[in-house]
């Protein structure tokens, strides 16, 4: 007997998300809790408005995936492949401007292990780069189906669901880039 | 007898279900029930090698200056005592009962995610695996069960042993996410036409808690793991003080996960003499909703008492006393569902089965356990009995007394139901009155000792203090005959498995949805639903009270389209 509300995989994934949202909130809790001793040193080292741009990439491709979403409701194949490979390409960049934060700042010398900025620092926003990479990954799984799978594929509640999850990580940047970048402007 | 005879095409005992003939069948299985039946022997495998860690334990304190064991060695072993019984036995039996029943009592076919459910289990078994591995990886973890900072810093636990408690946790606890996220979306969306939330058996509801406590929690759990794990591998410093870190961040993630698992565990223990105690009093549950209420105001209150855990680390009185406060509040909930049972009881027929005993006894014990945990809300007892044998006591009248005799009267209850077979009444008795006894021996005195000063975790004692000597000698005498009696239940199990009376459908008189199956169910579970009216569906089968059900309050007819 098909169920009326939600889908089972689209709750299963708010669930996941609410579960990963304790996760996230913790590290970001450790972080906000050195901030006092790491404050100063997130305003010299880091640059807000490089990240800032890279950003944008990122919390873009939250519009394009619901393009793409909005596409794949209307059987309008070519454009949400279009929409979803935009999605790939600004998660790639985000990742990519993350990358190049990373090598500048270890070639500085900030590392992991130096201080408690280069701990809290890296383990929150390397988590949160894992879950871009980890999205990535599925966004490339759904765009592998459709190009190459059955003809019902990508199915309507795993893109769904994928989407949710895109979303969440996006989310969870706002939250990372307000604290950890935009803290200074506060102050 | 008589009732097996009604039973055809589907064998009787579990043996000769032909689906679940094999080894093959159970490794690939994502069978529910299958799956249940492996989480639930592997916490029964656990639970024995945790009950001989606990022996030795008390073995090596039953005379002061005892030197069978080296102080690293007892450390070593209480530590894998301690977590042994939370992650591999509470957990696995908690999930094996959750996933088995669930579809079950809601009437689905499975779980929502069948996979995810077999990954689940697999998850855990490796991680629990992992853990034991590290007796040959160079020593078992040392550090308590809750693996405080500093202690554990690679200053000074350089060893592999915190290493593999850490990464066997973030792997069990993997697991246990994915079975919560299963079980929040079983109950939610898979339940049978006509089964409203409302009217869910109150054992599934109290799942739906677990579940959602486990979902929220465990992931506190990992990130701290994660942060101890960076602090030991990649030299960072969360938690090292000198370099500005904060130990006490640990302990308030620990326990932030830590006492939200305290009632991920002792929730499914309500949820089980939920079910047996009314079908042994023969009457309706007394205020359901006020259990179903309670089990939410638990859910939530639990996230905001951890503090008690930490009340002597030098916090603001503002902190302590509002801590304190809920610590008290979250006693009340819990108390209601102790008066609903005893409400339920009274004036009822009741049945005084094994089971039966076993929920009566876990009332009583599980009410010493509270208020001996009330007593950690009072910050200046707190402050006297904290880190002593007055906590050990607690916590196993609790986990012992509490979830472990439920646990037990929910396998006599639904032995029959899993294997077809009744479980020997005449050895459930003796079984029962010995572990009462051994139990209580076993710990009651602990409170003493714990009064008189004994700190926990310590290998031995000196000669001469006032009572340890005597106390710790009764302990350890009566802790052999609790391990007694669960040779006489782990006798009964197997036995019974090959030679038990047939049960039959149901042969409580049971009126939840999963006796209306075969005994074993058939793999599809049902052939076909009993129409749910009300909470005991079963029981308006055979009393014949047609639209408007047996519990007034609860249902109105036609409300809800099948």
């Amino acid at each position: 007997m098909k169920k009326k509300g939600m889908d089972n995989v689209i709750m299963g994934m708010l669930v996941f998300v609410a579960s990963e949202s304790i996760f996230f909130l913790l590290l970001v809790l450790a972080y906000v809790n050195f901030h006092k001793v790491t404050g100063a040193q997130a305003a010299t080292l880091l640059e807000p408005v490089k990240t800032g741009i890279f950003s944008i990439a990122l919390f873009a491709s939250s519009f394009t995936i619901w393009l793409a979403e909005k596409a794949h409701e209307k059987q309008a194949i070519a454009q949400f492949k279009m929409w979803l490979f935009s999605t790939i390409a600004l998660g790639t960049i985000f990742i990519a401007g993350q990358a190049e934060e990373y090598y500048r700042l270890i070639m500085d010398k900030i590392t992991i292990d130096r201080d408690l900025f280069g701990t809290t620092f890296f383990t929150l926003t390397g988590f949160h780069g894992l879950h871009v990479i980890i999205g990535l990954l599925m966004l490339t799984l759904i765009l592998g189906l459709s190009l190459w799978g059955r003809k019902h594929e990508p199915s309507e509640v795993g893109l769904q669901s994928v989407a949710i999850y895109w979303h969440f990580v996006d989310a969870v940047w706002v939250v990372v880039f307000s604290v950890v970048y935009l803290w200074r402007y506060v102050a | 007898m008589t009732d097996s005879l009604h039973h055809h095409k589907v064998s009787n005992w579990l043996a000769e279900v032909p689906e679940y003939q094999g080894l093959w069948s159970w490794i690939t299985s994502i069978d529910h029930k299958q799956i249940g039946i492996m989480y639930i022997l592997s916490g029964i495998f656990f639970f024995v090698i945790a009950v001989g860690l606990g022996l030795t334990m008390k073995l090596q304190l039953c005379v002061p200056m005892n030197h069978m064991l080296t102080q690293s060695t007892y450390n070593q072993i209480f530590t894998m005592h301690g977590t042994t019984m939370v992650f591999l036995v509470g957990m696995p039996l908690i999930f094996g009962t959750g996933v088995y029943l669930t579809p079950l009592m809601i009437g689905a076919r499975d779980m929502a995610f069948p996979r995810l459910n077999a990954f689940g289990f697999w998850v855990f078994l490796f991680g629990a695996i992992f853990l034991y591995f590290s007796f040959l990886g160079g020593g078992a973890p040392s550090g308590g069960w809750f693996s405080y900072v500093p202690l554990t810093s690679k200053a000074y636990s350089s060893g592999t042993g915190i290493d593999y408690w850490a990464l066997s946790l973030f792997v069990t606890g993997i697991g246990s996410v994915a079975t919560g996220v299963n079980l929040i979306v079983t109950i939610l969306g898979l339940r049978a036409p006509g089964m409203t939330l409302q009217r869910v058996p109150l054992f599934v509801w109290m799942m739906l808690f677990t579940a959602i406590l486990t979902v929220l929690a465990l992931p506190a759990l990992n990130a701290v793991i994660v942060m101890l794990e960076f602090d030991r591998f990649m030299s960072t410093h969360f938690f090292e003080t000198a370099s500005g870190g904060s130990a006490l961040l640990y302990q308030n993630y620990f326990w932030f996960f830590g006492h939200s698992e305290v009632y991920i565990l002792i929730l499914p223990a309500f949820g089980w003499v939920t079910e047996t105690i009314p079908v042994f009093s023969r009457k309706a549950l007394y205020g359901a909703g006020f259990v179903s209420a309670s089990t939410v105001a638990i859910g939530f209150l639990s996230f905001g008492v951890w503090i008690h855990h930490m009340f002597t680390t030098g916090l603001s009185f503002a902190v302590l006393y509002i801590f304190s406060l809920s610590s008290l509040i979250i006693a009340v909930p819990t108390g209601i569902k102790v008066w609903t049972w005893i409400a339920t009881m009274w004036g009822g027929t009741i049945k005084l089965t094994t089971s039966m005993l076993y929920s009566i006894a876990f009332i009583i014990q599980f009410t010493i356990g509270g208020l001996g945990g009330i007593t950690f809300a009072v910050i200046p007892l707190d402050w006297q009995l904290t880190d002593s044998y007055f906590v050990v006591a607690h916590l196993h009248y609790v986990l012992v007394g509490g979830f472990l005799f439920a646990f037990i009267s929910g396998v006599y209850y639904w032995y029959p139901k899993v294997t077809g077979r009744m479980l020997s009444e005449t050895l459930g008795k003796i079984h029962f009155w010995i572990m009462v006894v051994g139990f209580n021996g076993t710990f009651f005195v602990m409170h003493f000792l714990g009064l008189y000063g004994m700190p926990r975790r310590v290998w031995t004692y000196p000669h001469g203090m006032p009572v340890l000597a005597s106390l710790n000698m009764i302990s350890c005498i009566f802790a052999f005959v609790l391990a007694a009696s669960i040779l006489i239940f782990a006798f009964n199990l197997v036995y019974s498995f090959l030679k038990g009376k047939i049960a039959g459908d149901n042969p409580w008189e049971a009126w939840t949805l999963e006796w209306a199956t075969t005994s074993p169910p058939h793999p599809e579970n049902f052939e076909r639903l009993p129409p749910v009216h009300s909470r005991r569906p079963l029981w308006d089968l055979t009393h014949d009270v047609g639209e408007n059900g047996s519990e007034s309050g609860d249902m109105k007819a036609g409300e809800q389209k099948a």
